[in-house]
C-alpha cells in the first residue's frame, strides 16, 4: 500500500507516542492503586514499593502480557474482515488510543474512577462497529470481556474472603499466632511464586521466546520449584522477625503483623506483576496492531509480537511511576492506614491471582476494580473497620458512562483520520 | 482524580471509640480522690477534681459528636452501626454520671456520716474498678476486628465481660450494705441531706451498672 510506504514511519511513531503516553498514565495512576495497599499497611516504604513496582510491572508486561495484547489487537475485531482495507485498522487503532487518552484526561479532571481498559475496549468497539461495520466486531468475545468485568471483582472478592478466613482460622485465632504465622505464611509465599511462574511458563513465554516449547507438565515442575524457592527465601526473611513484647501490650497482634508484612512484600510483587501483565498490554495492544499492519502492509494472522512494543509499554509505566506515580502512591498510602498486612495481603493476593489468570486467558480487565472487589471480600470476612460502599455505585456509573464515551470519541477520531490520510 | 481505592476506606470508628472510653474511664477515676477531698471537707481540692472531670467529659463529648457525624449509613462495617452508636451512648453515660455525682456533692457540700465513710470509699472504688474493666473490654475491640469477631478472641472477651459482671455485683453488694448502715443512723441527720445522700449512693451504684452495660453492648456487637 502506498499509504504505508509514504506515511508508515509517521503512523508508527504516532502510535508509539500514544502507546507510551497511555502506559505513562497507568504508571502515574493505576500502579499506585495496585501498590498503595502495601504502602498503606506499612509493609513497604514508598521507595521499596516503587522499586518493586518498576521491576515487577516490567516483568509482568514482558513475560505475561502477550495474551492480552493479542486480544486487544485481534480479539475484539475480526482482522480477517479487514484484509481488503488494512489501513482502516490502523486509523481505528490510532483513534482508539487517542480517544482513550482524551477520555481518561477528562475523567481525571472530573474525578471519576474510570478504567483505562474499559475506555480502550469501548473505543475499539466504537470505531469498528460504526466506522467499519457491526460485523467486524466479535460480539461473543466482547460479551465475554464485559462479563469478566463484572465477574472479576466477584472472584477476587471470593478469593480474598477465603484467604482472610484461612488466616483467621489457621493463624490469628490460635494460642500462639506468632509461631503459627511463621509456619503457615511460607505456604502463601509458595502460592505467589507458583502462580507467577505458572502463568509465565504456560502462557507468557511463547510471546517472548517463539519456540520455548514448554509442556504443561514441565511448566508445573518449574513452577513448583520456583514456588519452593520463593518460600525458602521467605522463610529466611521470616526467621529474622522477632516478637516485640513491648508493642504487644498495645495490640497483641503487633508481632504477628510484622510477619505478615514480610508476606506482603511477596504479594506486592505479585500484584505489580499482575498489573503489568494486564494493563501494560492494554496500552500497547493497539500499537502492536498498527505495527503489524504497517510493517507487512497487510493484516497477518500471526501472534508474533515485536518485543520492543511490550518493552515500550513497560518503560512507559516505569517512567510514569518515577515522574508522578510516587506522589499518588504516597497519598493513597496515607489514606488507607486501616489496612493491616494480614488483611492487605489477602486483598492483594485475591486481586493479583484473578488478574494474572485473566491475563493468561487474554482477558483485559481493570486491576483497580478487581482490587476493590478483593478489599470488599476481606470486609465481608469482618476484617475491615469501615468500608464506604458508595464507591461501588461510582464504579457502576463509570462502567455505564465509559464504554459509550470511549466509543463516541474514537468514532470521531476515526472519521477524522480517514478524511486526513484518505480512504 | 477521585481514587476508588482510597474512597473505599472509611475512617475506622474503633480507635475513636476506644479513645472515648479512655476519657470516660478517666472521669470516673477522679471520683475516689474527689470523695477523699469531700470527706476531708476540703472543697477547694474537690472542686479541682470536679473541674478535671468536666474537662475530660467535654473531650469525650467532642469525640462522640465527631464519631456520630462521620458514621453515615453507607458505611459498611463488621459490626452493626446502630449497635456501635448505642455503645457510644452507653459509654458517654458513664462520664455524665461521674460528673453528676461530683457536681451534686460539690453543690451541696455534702457531708458523709462517719459510720459509712469507709464503705462509701469502697463503693466508689468498686464502681471505678468496674469502669476500668469496661475500658479493658473496649480495648479488645481492635483485636476482635483483627480476628474477624470469632474464635478464641471472642472467648477471651467473654471472659473479660464475665469479670466485668462480677465487679458490678461486688459494687451492688457494697451499695446494699451502705443503705443498711445509713438506715440505722439516718435519723441523726437532716432529712434532706439524707435524701440526697441516698441519691448519691444510688448514682454511684448506677455508675458501675452503666459500666457493666458497656460489656453487654459489646456482646451484642460481637454476636451479630
Amino acid at each position: 500500500m502506498t499509504l504505508f510506504t509514504e506515511y508508515g514511519l509517521i503512523l508508527i511513531i504516532l502510535a508509539a507516542a500514544f502507546g507510551f503516553f497511555m502506559a505513562w498514565g497507568m504508571g502515574a495512576n493505576d500502579v499506585s492503586n495496585a501498590m498503595g495497599t502495601s504502602v498503606g499497611s506499612k509493609a513497604l516504604t514508598l521507595k521499596q514499593a516503587i522499586v518493586i513496582a518498576m521491576v515487577f510491572e516490567f516483568l509482568g508486561a514482558y513475560l505475561a502480557g502477550g495474551a492480552v495484547t493479542t486480544t486487544i489487537r485481534s480479539g475484539i475485531i475480526d482482522p480477517t474482515a479487514l484484509v481488503e482495507t488494512p489501513h482502516y485498522l490502523v486509523y481505528g487503532m490510532l483513534s482508539a488510543m487517542l480517544a482513550a487518552g482524551l477520555w481518561l484526561s477528562i475523567a481525571s479532571t472530573l474525578g471519576w474512577p474510570v478504567s483505562t481498559t474499559h475506555t480502550l475496549v469501548g473505543a475499539i468497539v466504537g470505531f469498528a462497529a460504526v466506522g467499519i461495520g457491526p460485523d467486524v466486531v466479535q460480539w461473543n468475545k466482547m460479551g465475554r470481556i464485559v462479563a469478566s468485568w463484572v465477574i472479576s471483582p466477584l472472584i477476587a472478592g471470593v478469593i480474598a474472603f477465603a484467604l482472610f478466613r484461612s488466616v483467621q482460622v489457621l493463624i490469628l485465632n490460635t494460642s500462639d499466632p506468632f509461631a503459627r504465622a511463621k509456619r503457615f505464611i511460607p505456604v502463601y509465599m509458595f502460592a505467589v511464586g507458583f502462580l507467577i511462574s505458572m502463568v509465565t511458563t504456560v502462557k507468557g513465554l511463547k510471546y517472548v521466546l517463539a519456540d520455548a516449547g514448554i509442556s504443561f507438565a514441565e511448566a508445573t515442575i518449574i513452577s513448583v520449584v520456583i514456588g519452593i524457592v520463593t518460600a525458602l527465601v521467605g522463610i529466611y526473611f521470616l526467621s529474622r522477625i522477632q516478637p516485640n513484647p513491648e508493642a504487644e501490650k498495645l495490640n497483641r497482634f503487633h508481632s504477628v503483623e510484622k510477619v505478615f508484612a514480610v508476606l506482603m512484600v511477596f504479594t506486592a510483587c505479585c500484584m505489580a506483576f499482575a498489573h503489568g501483565s494486564n494493563d501494560v498490554s492494554n496500552a500497547v495492544g493497539p500499537l502492536a496492531a498498527i505495527v503489524g499492519v504497517v510493517k507487512s502492509g497487510a493484516i497477518t494472522n500471526t501472534t508474533e509480537l515485536p518485543s520492543w512494543v511490550l518493552l515500550l509499554g513497560a518503560t512507559g509505566i516505569v517512567v510514569g511511576l518515577a515522574t508522578y506515580g510516587f506522589k499518588v502512591m504516597a497519598t493513597i498510602g496515607k489514606k488507607i492506614t486501616e489496612l493491616t498486612p494480614s488483611r492487605g495481603f489477602a486483598a492483594e493476593l485475591g486481586a493479583a491471582s484473578t488478574v494474572v489468570i485473566a491475563s493468561a486467558t487474554g482477558i483485559p480487565l481493570s486491576t483497580t476494580h478487581t482490587l476493590v472487589g478483593a478489599v470488599l471480600g476481606v470486609g465481608l470476612a469482618r476484617g475491615i473497620a469501615a468500608l464506604n460502599l458508595r464507591v461501588i455505585g461510582s464504579i457502576l456509573v463509570s462502567w455505564l458512562v465509559t464504554l459509550p464515551a470511549g466509543a463516541c470519541l474514537s468514532i470521531l477520531f476515526y472519521f477524522f483520520f480517514k478524511g486526513f490520510f484518505g480512504s | 482524580m477521585k481514587n476508588p481505592v482510597t474512597e473505599l476506606f472509611g475512617k475506622s470508628p474503633i480507635k475513636p471509640l476506644q479513645d472515648h472510653m479512655a476519657l470516660v474511664a478517666q472521669c470516673a477515676l477522679e471520683l475516689p480522690a474527689f470523695l477523699d477531698a469531700a470527706i476531708a471537707n476540703d472543697w477547694q481540692k474537690a472542686e479541682a477534681h470536679y473541674d478535671s472531670i468536666c474537662v475530660n467529659e467535654n473531650k469525650a463529648d467532642d469525640i462522640k459528636r465527631e464519631l456520630r457525624l462521620r458514621m453515615p449509613k453507607s458505611l459498611f462495617m463488621p459490626v452493626s452501626r446502630s449497635d456501635l452508636l448505642e455503645l457510644l451512648t452507653v459509654q458517654d453515660n458513664i462520664a455524665n454520671r461521674a460528673r453528676d455525682i461530683a457536681g451534686l456533692m460539690l453543690g451541696r457540700r455534702m457531708a458523709i456520716p462517719s459510720a459509712i465513710q469507709d464503705d462509701m470509699r469502697a463503693l466508689v472504688n468498686s464502681a471505678v474498678d468496674t469502669t476500668q474493666q469496661a475500658l479493658r473490654v473496649i480495648n479488645e475491640l481492635d483485636e476482635l476486628l483483627e480476628t474477624g469477631f470469632f474464635g478464641r478472641e471472642v472467648d477471651f472477651v467473654e471472659q473479660l465481660i464475665r469479670e466485668l459482671d462480677e465487679k458490678e455485683r461486688i459494687a451492688d453488694g457494697i451499695e446494699r450494705t451502705i443503705r443498711r448502715k445509713l438506715f440505722a443512723v439516718e435519723k441523726d441527720y437532716h432529712p434532706i441531706d439524707m435524701m440526697f445522700l441516698y441519691d448519691i449512693i444510688h448514682k454511684v451504684g448506677g455508675l458501675a451498672n452503666r459500666a457493666r452495660r458497656v460489656g453487654g453492648r459489646l456482646q451484642t456487637l460481637v454476636a451479630r
